[in-house]
Protein backbone atom coordinates (compact mmCIF):
# COMPACT_ATOMS: atom_id res chain seq x y z
CA UNK A 1 0.00 0.00 0.00
CA UNK A 2 1.58 3.04 -1.41
CA UNK A 3 0.08 6.76 -1.00
CA UNK A 4 -1.25 8.35 -4.01
CA UNK A 5 0.63 11.12 -5.52
CA UNK A 6 1.18 14.48 -3.48
CA UNK A 7 3.20 17.78 -3.69
CA UNK A 8 5.82 18.04 -0.47
CA UNK A 9 6.13 21.76 1.73
CA UNK A 10 8.82 21.81 3.54
CA UNK A 11 8.44 24.79 5.93
CA UNK A 12 11.11 25.62 8.48
CA UNK A 13 9.12 28.60 10.68
CA UNK A 14 5.57 28.64 11.74
CA UNK A 15 4.98 31.67 9.48
CA UNK A 16 6.41 29.93 6.24
CA UNK A 17 4.05 26.88 7.58
CA UNK A 18 0.62 29.36 7.77
CA UNK A 19 1.97 30.79 4.67
CA UNK A 20 1.65 27.20 3.07
CA UNK A 21 -1.84 26.52 4.96
CA UNK A 22 -3.42 29.64 3.42
CA UNK A 23 -2.15 28.99 0.11
CA UNK A 24 -3.27 25.24 -0.14
CA UNK A 25 -5.88 25.10 2.41
CA UNK A 26 -8.25 22.40 2.20
CA UNK A 27 -6.06 20.55 -0.65
CA UNK A 28 -3.54 20.46 2.75
CA UNK A 29 -2.73 17.87 4.82
CA UNK A 30 -0.53 18.57 7.40
CA UNK A 31 2.38 16.22 8.48
CA UNK A 32 4.05 15.81 11.92
CA UNK A 33 4.99 12.40 13.73
CA UNK A 34 3.05 10.95 10.33
CA UNK A 35 1.86 7.75 12.91
CA UNK A 36 -1.54 8.15 12.41
CA UNK A 37 -1.85 10.15 9.00
CA UNK A 38 1.02 8.61 7.29
CA UNK A 39 -1.02 4.61 7.47
CA UNK A 40 -4.81 6.78 6.13
CA UNK A 41 -2.62 7.86 3.12
CA UNK A 42 -1.04 4.01 2.71
CA UNK A 43 -4.44 2.74 2.97
CA UNK A 44 -5.48 5.69 0.51
CA UNK A 45 -8.25 6.62 3.23
CA UNK A 46 -6.50 10.10 2.98
CA UNK A 47 -5.72 11.95 -0.81
CA UNK A 48 -4.20 15.24 -0.40
CA UNK A 49 -2.88 17.41 -2.66
CA UNK A 50 -0.12 19.16 -0.91
CA UNK A 51 1.72 17.67 2.22
CA UNK A 52 2.47 20.28 4.43
CA UNK A 53 5.61 19.02 6.43
CA UNK A 54 6.01 20.20 9.76
CA UNK A 55 8.78 18.43 11.06
CA UNK A 56 10.97 21.15 10.76
CA UNK A 57 9.26 23.61 13.03
CA UNK A 58 11.13 22.88 16.11
CA UNK A 59 10.28 26.35 17.82
CA UNK A 60 6.71 24.00 18.20
CA UNK A 61 8.46 21.11 20.48
CA UNK A 62 8.50 22.89 23.73
CA UNK A 63 6.88 22.62 27.47
CA UNK A 64 6.37 25.85 29.00
CA UNK A 65 4.79 26.57 32.39
CA UNK A 66 2.55 29.94 31.86
CA UNK A 67 0.81 30.70 35.88
CA UNK A 68 -1.68 27.65 36.37
CA UNK A 69 -1.27 26.16 32.91
CA UNK A 70 1.61 24.40 31.37
CA UNK A 71 1.55 25.35 27.60
CA UNK A 72 2.98 22.16 25.38
CA UNK A 73 4.48 22.96 21.80
CA UNK A 74 2.29 21.05 18.91
CA UNK A 75 5.47 19.20 17.92
CA UNK A 76 6.17 18.12 21.61
CA UNK A 77 6.83 14.58 20.81
CA UNK A 78 5.13 11.93 22.98
CA UNK A 79 7.41 10.37 23.79
CA UNK A 80 9.69 13.50 25.26
CA UNK A 81 6.09 14.21 27.43
CA UNK A 82 6.03 10.98 28.58
CA UNK A 83 9.69 11.31 30.16
CA UNK A 84 9.57 15.03 31.29
CA UNK A 85 9.26 14.76 35.41
CA UNK A 86 7.57 18.02 34.93
CA UNK A 87 4.45 16.67 33.59
CA UNK A 88 4.46 14.06 35.70
CA UNK A 89 4.94 15.98 38.14
CA UNK A 90 1.74 18.57 37.07
CA UNK A 91 -0.03 16.93 35.24
CA UNK A 92 -0.21 13.01 36.03
CA UNK A 93 -3.47 12.70 34.44
CA UNK A 94 -1.38 13.09 31.45
CA UNK A 95 1.55 11.12 31.96
CA UNK A 96 -0.48 8.59 32.51
CA UNK A 97 -2.93 8.82 29.77
CA UNK A 98 0.57 8.69 27.72
CA UNK A 99 1.57 5.65 29.18
CA UNK A 100 -1.28 4.01 26.89
CA UNK A 101 -0.52 5.89 23.90
CA UNK A 102 0.90 3.44 20.86
CA UNK A 103 4.28 2.14 21.19
CA UNK A 104 7.37 2.54 22.60
CA UNK A 105 8.92 2.81 18.90
CA UNK A 106 5.56 5.34 17.61
CA UNK A 107 5.55 7.36 20.59
CA UNK A 108 9.27 8.17 19.17
CA UNK A 109 7.83 10.68 16.43
CA UNK A 110 4.63 10.65 17.54
CA UNK A 111 3.42 14.21 19.01
CA UNK A 112 1.05 15.72 20.87
CA UNK A 113 -0.72 18.07 18.55
CA UNK A 114 -0.81 15.48 15.99
CA UNK A 115 -2.61 13.29 17.81
CA UNK A 116 -5.34 16.23 18.56
CA UNK A 117 -5.42 17.16 14.99
CA UNK A 118 -6.11 13.59 14.02
CA UNK A 119 -9.06 13.45 17.07
CA UNK A 120 -8.89 9.69 16.66
CA UNK A 121 -12.27 8.82 19.20
CA UNK A 122 -10.24 6.48 21.48
CA UNK A 123 -7.10 8.77 21.11
CA UNK A 124 -5.73 9.43 25.05
CA UNK A 125 -4.25 12.69 24.63
CA UNK A 126 -7.16 14.66 23.35
CA UNK A 127 -9.36 12.67 26.19
CA UNK A 128 -7.11 13.65 29.12
CA UNK A 129 -7.00 17.60 27.85
CA UNK A 130 -11.05 17.65 27.53
CA UNK A 131 -10.93 15.75 31.13
CA UNK A 132 -8.81 18.09 32.65
CA UNK A 133 -10.37 21.31 30.58
CA UNK A 134 -7.54 22.41 28.66
CA UNK A 135 -7.61 24.57 25.30
CA UNK A 136 -6.38 24.30 21.67
CA UNK A 137 -4.06 26.75 20.16
CA UNK A 138 -4.94 27.46 16.60
CA UNK A 139 -3.17 30.18 14.71
CA UNK A 140 -3.24 30.97 10.93
CA UNK A 141 -2.36 34.74 9.23
CA UNK A 142 -5.99 35.68 9.82
CA UNK A 143 -4.72 35.22 14.09
CA UNK A 144 -4.39 32.97 16.53
CA UNK A 145 -7.55 31.54 18.68
CA UNK A 146 -8.03 29.03 21.29
CA UNK A 147 -10.87 26.51 21.64
CA UNK A 148 -12.14 24.48 24.65
CA UNK A 149 -10.39 21.03 24.23
CA UNK A 150 -14.07 19.80 24.57
CA UNK A 151 -15.54 21.57 21.84
CA UNK A 152 -12.37 20.63 19.28
CA UNK A 153 -13.35 17.17 17.64
CA UNK A 154 -16.80 17.45 16.20
CA UNK A 155 -17.25 13.72 15.64
CA UNK A 156 -14.64 11.21 14.46
CA UNK A 157 -11.83 12.60 12.69
CA UNK A 158 -13.34 15.76 12.41
CA UNK A 159 -12.62 19.23 14.19
CA UNK A 160 -13.54 23.03 13.83
CA UNK A 161 -9.89 23.75 12.57
CA UNK A 162 -10.27 25.76 9.05
CA UNK A 163 -8.12 25.04 6.56
CA UNK A 164 -5.80 27.46 6.90
CA UNK A 165 -5.28 26.69 10.39
CA UNK A 166 -2.23 24.95 12.54
CA UNK A 167 -2.82 23.60 16.01
CA UNK A 168 0.01 25.71 17.38
CA UNK A 169 -0.14 24.46 21.54
CA UNK A 170 -2.15 22.90 23.87
CA UNK A 171 -2.41 24.55 27.11
CA UNK A 172 -3.12 22.20 30.48
CA UNK A 173 -4.81 23.79 33.74
CA UNK A 174 -2.32 22.96 36.31
CA UNK A 175 -4.68 21.31 38.97
CA UNK A 176 -3.15 21.28 42.01
CA UNK A 177 -2.99 18.46 44.75
CA UNK A 178 -5.73 15.69 43.84
CA UNK A 179 -6.63 12.31 42.91
CA UNK A 180 -6.13 11.25 38.91
CA UNK A 181 -6.88 7.82 37.26
CA UNK A 182 -6.58 6.69 33.72
CA UNK A 183 -8.00 3.12 32.53
CA UNK A 184 -8.52 1.67 29.08
CA UNK A 185 -9.72 -1.72 27.87
CA UNK A 186 -7.80 -2.27 24.42
CA UNK A 187 -7.73 -5.83 22.62
CA UNK A 188 -3.80 -6.04 22.86
CA UNK A 189 -1.53 -3.66 24.84
CA UNK A 190 -0.95 -0.49 22.88
CA UNK A 191 -3.85 -0.85 20.52
CA UNK A 192 -7.30 1.27 20.09
CA UNK A 193 -9.02 1.50 23.46
CA UNK A 194 -12.04 -0.11 22.97
CA UNK A 195 -13.29 2.46 25.78
CA UNK A 196 -10.90 4.80 27.69
CA UNK A 197 -11.67 6.85 30.83
CA UNK A 198 -9.83 9.60 32.38
CA UNK A 199 -10.72 10.70 35.99
CA UNK A 200 -9.35 13.92 37.53
CA UNK A 201 -10.79 14.50 41.27
CA UNK A 202 -10.04 17.87 43.75
CA UNK A 203 -11.37 17.81 47.41
CA UNK A 204 -14.03 20.83 47.22
CA UNK A 205 -15.62 22.05 50.53
CA UNK A 206 -17.23 18.86 52.28
CA UNK A 207 -16.68 16.82 49.02
CA UNK A 208 -15.11 15.80 46.01
CA UNK A 209 -15.20 17.89 42.53
CA UNK A 210 -14.48 15.57 39.69
CA UNK A 211 -14.14 15.48 35.69
CA UNK A 212 -14.99 12.24 34.26
CA UNK A 213 -13.77 11.62 30.76
CA UNK A 214 -14.84 8.68 28.16
CA UNK A 215 -13.00 8.24 25.12
CA UNK A 216 -13.74 5.67 22.50
CA UNK A 217 -17.19 5.62 23.12
CA UNK A 218 -18.62 8.55 21.03
CA UNK A 219 -16.96 10.04 17.87
CA UNK A 220 -15.00 12.44 20.47
CA UNK A 221 -14.71 12.34 24.50
CA UNK A 222 -17.24 13.16 26.81
CA UNK A 223 -16.24 14.55 30.11
CA UNK A 224 -18.99 14.35 32.95
CA UNK A 225 -18.19 16.51 35.55
CA UNK A 226 -19.54 16.77 39.27
CA UNK A 227 -19.52 16.97 42.89
CA UNK A 228 -18.61 13.60 45.13
CA UNK A 229 -19.94 13.24 48.79
CA UNK A 230 -17.02 12.89 51.20
CA UNK A 231 -17.52 9.13 52.26
CA UNK A 232 -19.79 6.19 50.79
CA UNK A 233 -18.52 6.67 46.93
CA UNK A 234 -19.93 3.20 46.15
CA UNK A 235 -23.28 3.67 45.69
CA UNK A 236 -22.75 7.17 44.39
CA UNK A 237 -19.94 6.41 41.69
CA UNK A 238 -22.29 3.66 40.57
CA UNK A 239 -25.38 6.03 40.33
CA UNK A 240 -23.64 8.71 38.48
CA UNK A 241 -21.74 6.87 36.11
CA UNK A 242 -24.35 4.76 34.98
CA UNK A 243 -26.83 7.36 34.68
CA UNK A 244 -24.39 9.36 32.71
CA UNK A 245 -23.32 6.64 30.34
CA UNK A 246 -27.04 5.89 29.60
CA UNK A 247 -26.85 9.64 28.10
CA UNK A 248 -24.42 8.54 25.79
CA UNK A 249 -24.82 6.83 22.17
CA UNK A 250 -21.89 4.04 21.70
CA UNK A 251 -20.07 3.61 18.50
CA UNK A 252 -20.47 0.24 17.31
CA UNK A 253 -18.27 -1.71 15.02
CA UNK A 254 -17.55 -5.40 13.70
CA UNK A 255 -15.86 -6.81 16.63
CA UNK A 256 -16.98 -4.13 19.64
CA UNK A 257 -21.45 -4.10 20.24
CA UNK A 258 -22.70 -0.55 21.44
CA UNK A 259 -23.94 -2.62 23.98
CA UNK A 260 -20.55 -3.87 24.76
CA UNK A 261 -19.11 -0.81 24.64
CA UNK A 262 -21.94 0.73 27.06
CA UNK A 263 -21.18 -1.75 29.48
CA UNK A 264 -17.44 -1.39 29.35
CA UNK A 265 -17.79 2.24 29.91
CA UNK A 266 -20.10 1.95 32.94
CA UNK A 267 -17.54 -0.71 35.01
CA UNK A 268 -14.46 1.13 33.87
CA UNK A 269 -15.64 4.48 34.39
CA UNK A 270 -16.89 3.21 38.50
CA UNK A 271 -13.33 1.50 38.69
CA UNK A 272 -11.37 5.06 37.05
CA UNK A 273 -13.62 7.57 39.62
CA UNK A 274 -13.16 5.45 42.59
CA UNK A 275 -9.42 4.88 42.18
CA UNK A 276 -9.09 8.70 41.40
CA UNK A 277 -11.03 9.64 44.85
CA UNK A 278 -9.39 7.15 46.48
CA UNK A 279 -6.11 9.18 45.83
CA UNK A 280 -7.54 12.55 46.55
CA UNK A 281 -8.87 11.60 49.95
CA UNK B 1 9.14 32.23 1.04
CA UNK B 2 11.08 31.51 -1.76
CA UNK B 3 13.51 29.05 -0.02
CA UNK B 4 10.76 27.03 1.14
CA UNK B 5 11.53 23.92 0.00
CA UNK B 6 8.61 22.61 -2.58
CA UNK B 7 8.69 18.82 -4.32
CA UNK B 8 5.99 18.83 -7.18
CA UNK B 9 4.00 15.61 -7.26
CA UNK B 10 5.74 14.00 -10.11
CA UNK B 11 9.26 15.63 -9.25
CA UNK B 12 12.16 12.77 -8.93
CA UNK B 13 14.56 14.25 -6.02
CA UNK B 14 17.81 13.51 -4.84
CA UNK B 15 17.99 12.38 -1.15
CA UNK B 16 21.49 12.96 0.56
CA UNK B 17 21.22 11.41 3.63
CA UNK B 18 23.69 9.08 6.56
CA UNK B 19 22.86 5.63 6.97
CA UNK B 20 24.86 3.66 9.41
CA UNK B 21 27.08 6.61 9.09
CA UNK B 22 27.94 6.41 5.90
CA UNK B 23 26.82 9.60 3.14
CA UNK B 24 24.38 7.98 0.47
CA UNK B 25 22.00 9.09 -1.99
CA UNK B 26 19.14 8.24 -4.21
CA UNK B 27 16.48 9.26 -6.04
CA UNK B 28 12.57 9.73 -4.50
CA UNK B 29 9.26 11.48 -5.69
CA UNK B 30 7.19 13.13 -2.62
CA UNK B 31 5.10 9.96 -2.21
CA UNK B 32 8.51 7.34 -2.18
CA UNK B 33 8.41 5.81 1.44
CA UNK B 34 11.45 6.09 3.16
CA UNK B 35 11.04 2.02 3.30
CA UNK B 36 11.06 1.48 -0.37
CA UNK B 37 13.77 3.80 -0.22
CA UNK B 38 16.32 2.23 1.59
CA UNK B 39 15.53 -1.22 -0.13
CA UNK B 40 15.02 -0.08 -4.08
CA UNK B 41 17.62 3.49 -4.22
CA UNK B 42 19.87 2.58 -1.41
CA UNK B 43 20.08 -1.36 -1.69
CA UNK B 44 19.61 -1.92 1.88
CA UNK B 45 17.53 -4.97 2.29
CA UNK B 46 17.70 -5.36 6.03
CA UNK B 47 14.81 -3.19 6.40
CA UNK B 48 11.52 -5.32 6.46
CA UNK B 49 8.01 -4.40 4.81
CA UNK B 50 5.26 -6.07 6.91
CA UNK B 51 2.22 -4.49 6.80
CA UNK B 52 2.88 -0.43 5.67
CA UNK B 53 0.40 0.94 7.94
CA UNK B 54 2.64 1.18 11.24
CA UNK B 55 1.42 -1.73 12.85
CA UNK B 56 3.90 -4.49 12.17
CA UNK B 57 6.83 -3.02 13.28
CA UNK B 58 9.32 -4.88 10.68
CA UNK B 59 10.41 -1.54 8.95
CA UNK B 60 11.26 0.31 11.78
CA UNK B 61 14.62 2.27 11.95
CA UNK B 62 16.61 5.02 13.44
CA UNK B 63 15.75 8.88 12.17
CA UNK B 64 18.12 11.37 13.93
CA UNK B 65 18.23 9.39 16.87
CA UNK B 66 14.38 8.70 17.32
CA UNK B 67 12.25 5.38 16.44
CA UNK B 68 10.37 5.79 12.96
CA UNK B 69 8.27 3.31 10.93
CA UNK B 70 10.20 3.86 7.53
CA UNK B 71 6.98 2.79 5.84
CA UNK B 72 5.71 5.83 7.24
CA UNK B 73 8.28 8.28 6.89
CA UNK B 74 8.34 9.21 3.40
CA UNK B 75 12.45 9.47 1.66
CA UNK B 76 12.33 12.89 1.11
CA UNK B 77 11.49 13.78 4.73
CA UNK B 78 15.33 11.42 5.34
CA UNK B 79 16.89 14.86 3.57
CA UNK B 80 20.29 15.30 5.70
CA UNK B 81 19.15 12.75 8.33
CA UNK B 82 21.38 10.42 10.01
CA UNK B 83 19.46 7.40 9.56
CA UNK B 84 20.49 3.56 11.54
CA UNK B 85 19.39 0.46 9.63
CA UNK B 86 19.84 -3.41 10.74
CA UNK B 87 23.35 -3.33 8.41
CA UNK B 88 24.57 -1.05 11.24
CA UNK B 89 24.76 -3.02 14.41
CA UNK B 90 27.28 -6.15 13.39
CA UNK B 91 30.66 -5.06 12.71
CA UNK B 92 31.57 -6.16 9.11
CA UNK B 93 29.50 -9.71 9.77
CA UNK B 94 30.35 -10.01 13.23
CA UNK B 95 27.13 -9.91 15.45
CA UNK B 96 26.87 -7.61 18.48
CA UNK B 97 25.84 -8.91 21.52
CA UNK B 98 22.36 -8.35 21.02
CA UNK B 99 22.58 -10.24 17.89
CA UNK B 100 24.45 -12.69 19.50
CA UNK B 101 21.71 -13.07 22.05
CA UNK B 102 18.86 -13.52 19.62
CA UNK B 103 20.70 -16.58 18.59
CA UNK B 104 21.71 -18.12 21.45
CA UNK B 105 17.97 -17.56 22.80
CA UNK B 106 16.09 -18.60 20.19
CA UNK B 107 14.61 -15.26 19.54
CA UNK B 108 14.13 -15.59 15.86
CA UNK B 109 13.29 -18.03 13.14
CA UNK B 110 11.92 -17.06 9.69
CA UNK B 111 13.59 -13.31 10.87
CA UNK B 112 11.00 -11.11 9.06
CA UNK B 113 10.47 -9.25 12.40
CA UNK B 114 13.76 -9.32 13.25
CA UNK B 115 15.51 -6.14 11.74
CA UNK B 116 12.89 -4.21 13.72
CA UNK B 117 13.26 -5.51 16.97
CA UNK B 118 16.87 -5.12 16.61
CA UNK B 119 16.17 -1.62 16.05
CA UNK B 120 14.03 -0.95 18.39
CA UNK B 121 15.90 -3.17 21.10
CA UNK B 122 19.06 -1.43 20.80
CA UNK B 123 17.14 2.13 21.08
CA UNK B 124 15.62 1.14 24.12
CA UNK B 125 18.53 -0.41 26.10
CA UNK B 126 19.98 2.84 25.39
CA UNK B 127 17.21 4.63 26.96
CA UNK B 128 16.71 2.10 29.64
CA UNK B 129 19.80 0.26 30.50
CA UNK B 130 18.28 -1.60 33.32
CA UNK B 131 14.54 -2.87 32.13
CA UNK B 132 12.20 -5.03 34.08
CA UNK B 133 10.74 -8.14 32.55
CA UNK B 134 7.44 -6.21 32.12
CA UNK B 135 9.02 -3.01 30.53
CA UNK B 136 10.59 -5.27 27.96
CA UNK B 137 7.31 -6.55 26.90
CA UNK B 138 5.77 -3.51 26.70
CA UNK B 139 8.66 -2.22 24.63
CA UNK B 140 8.31 -5.50 22.09
CA UNK B 141 4.42 -4.69 21.53
CA UNK B 142 5.93 -2.46 19.23
CA UNK B 143 6.15 -5.21 16.79
CA UNK B 144 4.37 -8.06 15.38
CA UNK B 145 6.35 -11.80 15.49
CA UNK B 146 4.09 -15.00 13.62
CA UNK B 147 6.83 -17.30 14.61
CA UNK B 148 8.67 -17.28 18.34
CA UNK B 149 6.21 -16.34 20.70
CA UNK B 150 8.10 -13.25 22.12
CA UNK B 151 9.95 -15.65 24.70
CA UNK B 152 13.50 -15.83 23.14
CA UNK B 153 13.51 -12.03 22.51
CA UNK B 154 12.69 -11.31 26.07
CA UNK B 155 15.02 -13.32 27.65
CA UNK B 156 17.80 -12.49 24.91
CA UNK B 157 17.15 -8.65 25.36
CA UNK B 158 17.30 -8.79 29.64
CA UNK B 159 20.64 -11.06 29.36
CA UNK B 160 22.26 -8.17 27.58
CA UNK B 161 20.86 -5.82 29.94
CA UNK B 162 22.24 -8.03 33.14
CA UNK B 163 25.61 -8.23 30.70
CA UNK B 164 26.11 -4.47 30.14
CA UNK B 165 25.01 -3.51 33.12
S1 LIG C 1 5.88 -2.31 7.47
FE1 LIG C 1 6.09 -0.53 8.65
S2 LIG C 1 5.14 -1.03 10.48
FE2 LIG C 1 4.67 -2.74 9.23
S1 LIG D 1 10.84 -14.70 13.50
FE1 LIG D 1 9.35 -14.97 11.98
S2 LIG D 1 8.08 -13.26 12.26
FE2 LIG D 1 9.40 -13.13 13.92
Amino acid sequence: MKPAPFAYIQPRTEAEALAALAEHGDDAVVLAGGLSLGAMMNMRLVFAGVVIDINQLTDLDYLRNEDDWLRTGAMLRQADALASPEIAGVLPLLHEGLRHVGHYQTRSRGTLGGSVAHADPSAEIPLCLATLGGDVELSSQRGTRRVAARDFAESALSTCRAGDELITALHWPIQGNGGVAFREIAQRHGDFAVVAVAATVRRSGAGFSYSLGFGGVEGRPRVLDGVAPDTNWGGFARDAVAAFVDTLAPMEDPRVSAAYRSDVSVHLGIETLLEALGKAA
Amino acid sequence: MTDVKRIGRDERVRVTCTVNGKRQSGFAEPRTLLSDFLRHELYLYGTHVGCEHGVCGACTVTLNGRLARSCMTFAVQAEGAAIGTVEGLSDAGTLNALQRAFTEFGALQCGFCTAGILISATHFLAKVPNPTEEDVRAMLSGHLCRCTGYEGMVRAILSVAESSS
